[in-house]
């Protein structure tokens, strides 16, 4: 039986992991490798790298990191952040990324996403979507959700499905940060009406939460960021939670 | 040992050429018919589109050139799908070493069934064969993928997502493998190094 993924966020910037982690095991808590490979071996289905590197020419750091990364670890991981060109994407793959994620770049021009598709193939593109309910009715933000656009969520998740994306990375900024859980309804409600999987990000804070977003919220994957890395939840006992819960997990 | 993987126009091969640096077996990524003809292991891997891919193997005249190859030759994923017959995925005539029709999933209910079929599933009813040696039962094993080989009497194991499909095949020298052993953490290490001890 098809499982539910398990994926730990790290945020990248300059090459080196930010926002702090919290692992007694790793000798430097910067390095994104030694992290990556870490979540690897305690059962992590898949990584997600957010590079949040501002400069162009920083980011050619991040290409020489996906190589070390694709090297180091031997299950699929994502690149996401400030991609939005063709060549980005090239660059990436070549250097052992398996996925990447665009999102304020898919907003501002959506044919990239048809354009993405066609050259690379739909499994290895990922668009983002962050979301925020405003007076009932739900918007996609852009720049880390700083930034209102007058497209409503459901329509816009249809409309990347419908141009070829892979996977929907759904956030929910209401929900982002607050550990009460994720967006289940929002989220049942997009992954029933689309034809690919869907990712649930935001509001993760205990093990019932994840198990709630794989039942309620009808999420294909749940990712999450710093519950991991200051070791609120373990990945091993989460997934022991989860297979006892019923919840179809590879254990 | 001399590895050859098979260089055409798909996509993500560098993550096979890392998987078989991790086992410490030295890899060569080429077209080059020579280099290939006298590899003691070829390995076919491959993401992308069938029928663009057929195209490009067959300007090259790697198509004939792999239905002649005597040594362990391991296809995986589009590799699979191009050992095959025939694959929907633009009505595209394959190499035909398995004779096996390639089909499109078809979800009954989307809302139970995604396409492409994505994620960590299990690999069952695992036959006695070295490629499966010493393998935990139903081991996880990492897909993505649109398009699936029917069952056969060379399916080797298989995997549930809508229906049963041939998730390993094997055929005289040739073995394939619709998931990514090169992303199925260890249990894709062993299928791979168990492939590099045929």
């Amino acid at each position: 039986m098809l499982t539910k993924r398990i994926i730990p966020c790290l945020d990248i910037k300059e090459g080196r992991t930010v926002k702090g982690v919290n692992f007694v095991e790793l000798r430097d808590a910067g390095d994104p490798v030694e992290l990556a490979k870490i979540y690897s071996d305690e059962g992590a289905d898949e990584l997600v790298f957010l590079d949040i590197t501002a400069t162009v020419d920083k980011r050619k750091t991040l290409a020489e990191l996906v190589t070390k990364v694709a090297k180091a670890i031997n299950i699929p991981f994502t690149v996401g952040g400030g991609i939005s060109t063709i060549e980005d994407v090239k660059v990436l793959l070549n250097a052992g990324a398996d996925k990447i994620s665009i999102n304020s770049s898919a907003v501002k021009n959506p044919q990239i996403i048809n354009d993405m598709a066609a050259e690379f193939g739909s499994q290895c593109i990922v668009v983002a979507i962050d979301t925020r309910n405003v007076d009932g009715i739900d918007f996609v933000h852009t720049h880390g959700g700083r930034k209102a656009t007058l497209l409503k969520t459901q329509a816009w998740a249809q409309e990347v499905c419908d141009r070829g994306a892979g996977e929907i990375l759904l956030t929910s900024m209401d929900h982002d940060g607050t550990k009460a859980g994720f967006s289940n309804e929002l989220l049942a409600e997009i992954s029933s009406a689309l034809s690919i999987p869907v990712i649930a990000s935001g509001g993760a804070g205990t093990m019932a939460h994840f198990k709630d977003v794989f039942t309620f919220g009808k999420a294909d994957a749940a990712l999450a960021a710093s519950i991991f890395h200051f070791k609120e939840i373990g990945i091993p006992e989460l997934k022991r939670y989860l297979v006892d819960e019923g919840v179809s997990i590879r254990s | 040992m001399k590895i050859a993987v098979i260089k055409y126009n798909s996509g993500n091969v560098q993550s096979v050429l890392y998987a078989l640096e991790r086992l410490g077996a030295d890899a060569t990524l080429t077209d080059d018919p020579e280099l290939i003809r006298t590899a003691d292991k070829v390995i076919f891997p491959g993401q992308g589109e069938a029928s663009t891919a057929m195209r490009y193997l067959k300007e090259r005249k790697l198509d004939g050139l792999i239905k002649d190859l005597k040594q362990p030759f391991l296809g995986v994923c589009l590799g699979l799908q191009l050992l095959c017959e025939h694959s929907e995925e633009n009505d595209t005539e394959c190499l035909g070493i398995f004779p096996v029709k390639v089909k499109r999933f078809v979800p009954e209910n989307s809302q139970e069934f995604k396409v492409p079929h994505v994620g960590w599933n299990e690999l069952e009813n695992l036959a006695d064969n070295p490629l499966l040696k010493d393998l935990p039962a139903n081991p996880f094993v990492y897909y993505v993928h649109s398009f699936y080989a029917e069952l056969s009497e060379f399916t080797i194991a298989q995997t549930h997502y809508i229906h049963d499909f041939s998730g390993i095949l094997h055929r005289d020298n040739y073995y394939a493998i619709q998931a990514h052993p090169e992303k199925s953490g260890l249990v894709g290490e062993k299928l791979l190094s168990n492939f590099l001890s045929i």
